[in-house]
């Protein structure tokens, strides 16, 4: 075959590809948001579910999910950022690094609804949380942290060795060369995992099924140790639980509607965030 | 003949070992105070590596290993007793590519005083001022002190590492191949700065450029697979080696 034509066939089949993934992205968005905006309004998101989930809206369930997002980055920023640093600045490379790094892998391949199990076993019985916010962010921090982890690292392994070593080189030590170079220009990097972990741990179900959500609470959760509602909990309710699903459908794709524009406008102001520190820094 | 400064630096039967292969054979040199002495070889020949032990920049690489002894002013820079980063205070380095951090002109001359834990905003000036002005860079770049040094030409980042450096006060400075990645002109005017740096600081500089070394330097050391085939004074390297390996590469034979 005549390469130019190869090269057109090539072309042809990559773009097929992103526009078969493009399709069904907006067949998504567009088949959630024309059900879901009917139900949309003001009183939907501002006021709890009423009359058996058959009226009202899913204010609490927002603010449920709003705090446990919240919650297990309080969890997996700290700690999964401390993990990366630890892996990618200070371990020898070598078996021991080797079999760390297949753990965190293995752990990001564990179904999640087996963390709702760990999490209902060692926080809510074991520690006697409870069915909580405080188990649940501890539970979603635990099943963010492979992918924190990951993106960090990734992050930190961008940073140029040669900035490293301009930095030891001018007599400072390694940890202020992680402090004032490495960390600095690996932020972005950084964030970016955070915003991933964000969209994951805000659509996950299983995982607070047992430890920290409740199909329907009066008024907001007042402490780390209160139940929560959550906009995914909540949607799966919608659709199993209840005796009247003609009024709980519509109901149940507005939540998701919701869930959706909540979890892309964290990932907004993130990118903004992220944006802003690149200008600031000259990029 | 002449009196002979006093030795600064001296490595006496130093071999070094990436995990079994040794890369560095026995070698023995003295590196005088207020000189400029310059080391060539191939590449390959271990030169980099010979330089990064100087200021202990190769500790950090796995599985590799040290023989022998390397003297600051009679003192082992290799006893564990040592604070490494005290040592690198005294001996800077300017590397081969220039590596400005991504911060501004003044935060990068200013980064070795900081760490080191001045604060003063007038003494940071003041020390940012005088390195900038000795690495010839103050005129260009004195109106935009606060500007990203990323935005400065390669020639211009390079004698920005040279301040950034000279701001931590060191005794000796290691400049790794510092011409590789430059232009004719910026590589003549860091050579100049090279010899008006000498005044005050011992100087010892890789090259794979054999009239860079020729023209800078008052000592020559030539590296050959990993062993020092010939160490003297430059003139005398280049116009009667004792050497034939040396006669050979410096006239091109091979390298």
């Amino acid at each position: 075959m005549r390469p130019e034509i190869s090269q057109k066939i090539g072309f042809s089949l990559f773009k097929l590809s992103l526009f078969i993934t493009l399709f069904f992205l907006g067949t998504i968005l567009w088949f959630i948001a024309i059900r879901g905006y009917r139900v949309i309004s003001w009183e939907f998101l501002t006021t709890g579910p009423r009359e058996a989930m058959t009226e009202g809206g899913v204010a609490p369930a927002i603010i449920g999910t709003f705090y446990l997002v919240l919650g297990s980055l309080i969890i997996s920023g700290p700690l999964g950022v401390g993990c990366a640093i630890y892996l990618c600045e200070y371990n020898p490379p070598g078996p021991i690094a080797n079999i760390i790094k297949a753990s965190i892998n293995n752990l990001a391949g564990v179904p999640s609804v087996v963390f709702g199990l760990f999490g209902l076993g060692v926080f809510v019985k074991f520690f006697k949380f409870g069915v909580s916010l405080l188990s649940g962010s501890l539970t979603l921090g635990i099943l963010s942290l492979p992918l924190v982890i990951s993106s960090c690292q990734e992050a930190l392994l961008a940073v140029p060795h040669s900035w490293r070593e301009a930095s030891l080189a001018l007599g400072a030590s390694r940890l202020e060369t992680i402090k004032r170079v490495v960390l600095p220009a690996a932020f972005p990097g950084i964030l970016t995992g955070f915003i991933l972990s964000v969209g994951r741990v805000a659509g996950e179900t299983a995982p607070i099924m047992f430890t920290a959500a409740t199909f329907y609470m009066r008024g907001y959760p007042n402490s780390i140790f209160s139940e929560v509602m959550a906009l995914p909990y909540h949607l799966y309710a919608l659709m199993t639980e209840g005796i009247y699903p003609e009024k709980q459908v519509p109901i149940a794709y507005g939540c998701a509607l919701v869930l959706l524009i909540v979890v892309l406008s964290i990932s907004t102001v993130a990118i903004i965030l992220r944006h802003r520190y690149r200008i600031a820094h000259g990029e | 003949m002449e009196n002979k400064p006093s030795v600064r630096l001296q490595t006496i039967q130093v071999s070094f070992f990436y995990g079994e292969k040794k890369v560095l054979h026995n070698i023995s040199l003295d590196i005088y105070q207020n000189s400029v002495t310059a080391i060539i070889g191939p590449s390959g020949c271990g030169k980099s590596t010979f330089i990064r032990l100087l200021n202990r920049m190769n500790d950090l690489i796995p599985g590799s290993r040290l023989q022998g002894t390397i003297m600051l002013d009679g003192q082992d820079i290799y006893q564990p007793q040592v604070n490494v980063v005290e040592l690198r205070r005294k001996v800077g380095m300017v590397f081969q590519k220039p590596n400005p951090f991504p911060k501004s002109i003044f935060e990068n001359v200013a980064y070795g005083p900081v760490v080191k834990g001045t604060r003063d905003r007038l003494l940071l000036q003041n020390i940012v001022e005088q390195s900038l002005r000795k690495s010839a860079l103050w005129e260009e770049v004195k109106d935009r002190l606060y500007e990203n040094a990323l935005t400065l030409s390669g020639g211009q980042q390079q004698r920005l590492c040279i301040a950034r450096c000279l701001a931590v006060e060191p005794e000796v400075i290691l400049f790794d191949e510092p011409c590789a990645s430059l232009d004719p002109i910026a590589t003549q005017r860091i050579e100049e700065l090279i010899t008006e740096l000498k005044k005050e600081y011992t100087i010892v500089i890789v090259t794979h450029n054999m009239q860079q070394a020729a023209r800078v330097s008052d000592y020559t050391a030539f590296f050959w697979l990993g062993e020092l085939v010939e160490f003297g004074r430059t003139e005398k390297i280049f116009t009667v080696p004792e050497n034939k390996r040396t006669e050979e590469y410096l006239a091109g034979k091979f390298g």
